[in-house]
């Protein structure tokens, strides 16, 4: 089988000339979740940002479902990839959530009964139904960031982007939404630096440092590598037992 | 500056409604060019900016509170054309949902508080960035000033749609006084305040600022050296020049405009001068033989006056709803 | 923060005012408040019939007299200058109490009076039964411009966000004892404003790269598949229409 996500020799400087990706490669099977950790400024908002076309590379090439991003293919790549940003207030900006999710479909085209039809399915995705006509600046952070990732469901994609999914969210709402991203089939990018999170939800993590990948591999291995994690800025939360990762990685 | 329905004649409503909607719609497009479709998020984020701005209440005197009109602040910020189309979407909705300014008053609102004070705004700050220095400093003075001179601006635009829309006998050359006297107090806080935000957003982001575009970045960093005491007594010193001039003018006879207006056949109410019985009466001094003289001190007791006066009403109703003296 | 506006002006019900489509509102406040506009002030028989029809409006919507009349104070500073008038007003005087007035000038206030508070009278109504959403979308059917509309929606929609942000910020200044009781002491306010300013910007731009994930192209979708039914359109134009009728009565007589 391709691979869904094909990045390749990635760089990218900012406009101001602070360079952030430099020579990245990335690739993604199909169904597959990936954390990609990485410290503050790694440049990781930033490579999420190029894979679905906001940023446009200075070099390299990313392909989506053997699809290569240009001019033509990003309608395409941008309802293939779906991106779930930080702070859910950027995501959700229509009045009611039912508009909100409905936004991507209807830009692919769709109106009326099928696009309620792709809202409803969205939305049970992420056990919101009924939430339709409900504000999105009224809900709770962790309904806000189930309804942002409904937004990009309702459009049908093969690949889900979310940036720290986690931040700002209590234990009960990170946990309802691990269990949520375990059970769906997207292949799924989770940009964080909530390592547990990471453990949790996906088998296999990458790490970003400096706009390059400098480690690839099963998570539980890359965790109990406390050496490549004090060299990257990336720490255990106090408390963690370590004894848990060597379980988890022998297994 | 809200004007409520009935406020100046229909047809005056009318004709301000078409010349604020043809000069949005050209506004509206020109920022579109600019923009293309960023347009839509960034203009809704900047009308979010102006009206949580406008709710804000800065201390006045004494403890005493005002708040922000923000069309020249707008027009430094967002440009002129952005900025007007920002400040009257603002302007409209505050009059449909929130009954702040008649429904059929809109056209002079909308030519008062966004059309005149962004372009008239902006105009200035242009005008004033030429004698001042390239940098910081400059972009934040020349913003206080233009931001003060805007809010007079709107005063004066509002004095001439009375001179052909008036609905009371009150002459042009009281409501030209009395409004422009009060706007250039009001005009201080809004120029102190401009310049703040203003230097605050170049500290952070100084290519976000439009007026400051065609500097470098590295012109626009460091303090800005206009310290905010000095630039009140300046600005009162300039409203007590402005106020002498403007006692000059609306002391003429036969008044210019005014002249203008009865040829036209357009002065329906505004007609009796009545200038004896209005209390703002002829400016002149009594007892003063000078004539230019006489008018210059009247001018100066006047904007003393409006200050003291100002000051009363702020002290009474500024706390409890600060947002509306204007 | 500033009295008065508040986010939700919008009052729940199930009123036959707020069951009307929102276009057909938004034209009836329109045509109601133009009707007054055009009444000739001396016609008093005329705004008398206009003050029934309010009354009923705000009756019908079930908004309260309370509330109607706390919503009206903002047209309060315009009032207290139409009372001035009759002093200084102009021509022939008319005595009132001992005091010599202005007669034209009495018109003048009774003509701001009466037309401000019907037109203000005539936004509650409008604002308190219909959400804001809803409104958005009454204008876009009246075809207003995707671009405004969209401006507006955008607006509301972030409002309360940079509210609630500003007021975190005013917070924390009153916490580290900040008291500016002079203009020349404003700098902290307005800094936090300008602060304010770059969140906002940011923000749309953050916004609009969220739009173009989703294949944001331009042009806002329309959600709307509703039309105002012709029942609406008859339930909303009985007011204006007796308000039309009462101001060609006015002006042809
Ligand atoms: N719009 C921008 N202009 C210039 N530099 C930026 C911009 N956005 C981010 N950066 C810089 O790029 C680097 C990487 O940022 P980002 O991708 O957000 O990192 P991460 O998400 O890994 O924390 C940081 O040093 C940041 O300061
Ligand atoms: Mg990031």
């Amino acid at each position: 089988m391709t691979d869904i996500l094909e990045v390749s020799g990635l760089s990218f400087a900012y406009p101001n000339g602070h360079a952030v990706l430099d020579d990245l490669d990335l690739r993604l099977a199909s169904g597959e979740r990936v954390a990609l950790l990485g410290p503050n400024g790694a440049g990781k908002t930033t490579l999420a940002l190029h894979l679905n076309g906001i940023h446009r590379a200075d070099a390299g090439s990313i392909r989506v479902a053997g699809i290569e991003l240009d001019d033509d293919t990003l309608t395409e790549i941008r309802r293939r990839v779906g991106m779930v940003f930080q702070d859910a207030d950027d995501q959700l900006f229509m009045p009611t959530v039912a508009e909100d999710v409905g936004f991507g479909p209807a830009n692919l085209g769709l109106s009326g009964a099928e696009r309620d039809a792709r809202v409803a399915e969205a939305l049970s995705m992420v056990g919101a139904e009924g939430f339709g006509p409900r504000s999105p600046h009224h809900l709770s952070g962790g309904e806000k960031r189930r309804i942002a990732l409904a937004t990009v469901l309702a459009m049908r994609p093969d690949l889900v982007v979310m940036d720290e999914p986690t931040s700002g969210l209590d234990p009960a709402g990170r946990r309802e939404l691990s269990d949520l991203l375990a059970g769906l089939d997207h292949a799924q990018l989770l940009i964080t630096h909530d390592l547990p999170f990471a453990l949790e939800v996906c088998p296999r993590s990458v790490i970003v440092s400096q706009g390059r990948v400098v480690a690839d591999g099963v998570t539980a291995e890359l965790l109990a590598d406390t050496e490549l994690l004090a060299a990257h800025r990336l720490e255990l939360p106090f408390g963690f037992d370590p004894s848990f990762l060597t379980g988890r990685s022998a297994a | 500056m809200h004007a409520p329905d009935g406020f100046l004649n229909v047809g005056t409503a009318v004709a301000t409604g078409a010349l604020s909607l043809g000069l949005l719609g050209m506004a509206a497009r020109q920022a579109g060019d600019e923009l293309a479709d960023k347009q839509i998020p960034l203009a809704g984020l900047s009308a979010a900016f102006i009206f949580a701005g406008q709710m804000v209440n800065f201390p006045v005197a004494a403890g005493t509170s005002g708040h922000l009109l923000g069309g020249a602040l707008a027009a430094v910020l967002l440009g002129p054309r952005l900025g007007a189309l920002v400040v009257a979407i603002v302007v409209f909705v505050q009059a449909l949902v929130f009954a702040d300014g008649g429904l059929t008053a809109l056209g002079y609102n909308t030519l008062n508080m966004a059309i005149v004070p962004a372009f008239g705004g902006y105009a200035c700050y242009t005008f004033f960035r030429r004698f001042l220095p390239a940098n910081r400093s400059g972009v934040v003075g020349a913003t206080g000033l233009a931001a003060m001179l805007s809010v007079v601006l709107s005063a004066v635009a509002f004095s001439l749609q009375w001179l052909f829309g008036a609905t009371a006998p009150v002459a042009f050359d009281d409501v030209f006084g009395a409004m422009v006297g009060v706007h250039l107090l009001i005009g201080i806080g809004e120029g102190v305040i401009s310049a703040l935000v203003v230097s605050a957003v170049l500290a952070a982001r100084p290519d976000l600022v439009f007026g400051a575009r065609d500097l470098p970045k590295a012109d626009l960093v460091g303090e800005a050296r206009v310290p905010a005491r000095v630039f009140v007594a300046g600005a009162l010193v300039a409203s007590l020049l402005v106020a002498t001039v403007v006692a000059q003018f609306a002391s003429g006879d036969p008044d210019g405009l005014e002249t203008v207006a009865e040829e036209q056949g357009f002065a329906e109410s505004g007609r009796d001068h009545a200038l004896d019985s209005s209390i703002f009466a002829d400016y002149a001094t009594q007892g003063v033989d000078n004539e230019a003289l006489s008018l210059a001190i009247a001018g100066v007791g006047g904007t003393l006056l409006t200050l003291v006066v100002g000051f009363g009403v702020f002290r009474a109703v500024g706390s409890t709803s600060g947002r509306r003296l204007t | 923060m500033g009295a008065g506006h508040t986010h939700d002006l919008h009052v729940p019900g199930d009123s036959i005012v707020h069951r009307t489509a929102p276009e057909a509102k938004l034209v009836a406040a329109f045509v109601f408040v133009l009707a007054v506009a055009v009444t000739p002030r001396r016609e008093v028989w005329a705004f008398a019939g206009y003050a029934v029809l309010a009354v009923v409006w705000v009756v019908a919507s079930g908004i309260g007299p309370r509330r109607t009349i706390t919503r009206l104070a903002v047209i309060l500073p315009f009032i207290t200058f139409a009372f001035f008038l009759p002093f200084i007003g102009g021509g022939d005087t008319t005595d009132v109490a001992g005091f010599e007035l202005s007669t034209e000038g009495l018109w003048g206030t009774w003509n701001v009076l009466t037309k401000a508070v019907l037109g203000a009278t005539t936004s509650i109504v409008l604002a308190s039964t219909t959400p804001v959403p809803e409104i958005v979308r009454g204008l876009e059917r009246l075809r207003m411009p995707r671009l405004v509309t969209g401006i507006i929606s955008f607006m509301f929609r972030y409002l309360g966000v940079i509210t609630a942000e500003l007021g975190r910020m005013r917070t924390a200044m009153i916490a580290r004892g900040h008291d500016p009781r002079w203009l020349w002491q404003a700098k902290p306010i307005a800094s936090s404003a300008g602060a304010m300013f770059v969140r906002s910007y940011e923000r749309g731009e953050r916004v609009h790269a969220a739009m173009l994930a989703r294949g944001f192209r331009g042009t806002m979708p329309t959600f709307d598949d509703r039309r105002a039914e012709p029942t609406d359109w008859l339930r909303a134009a009985l007011i204006p229409a007796l308000a039309v009728s009462l101001a060609l009565g006015g002006l042809l007589t």
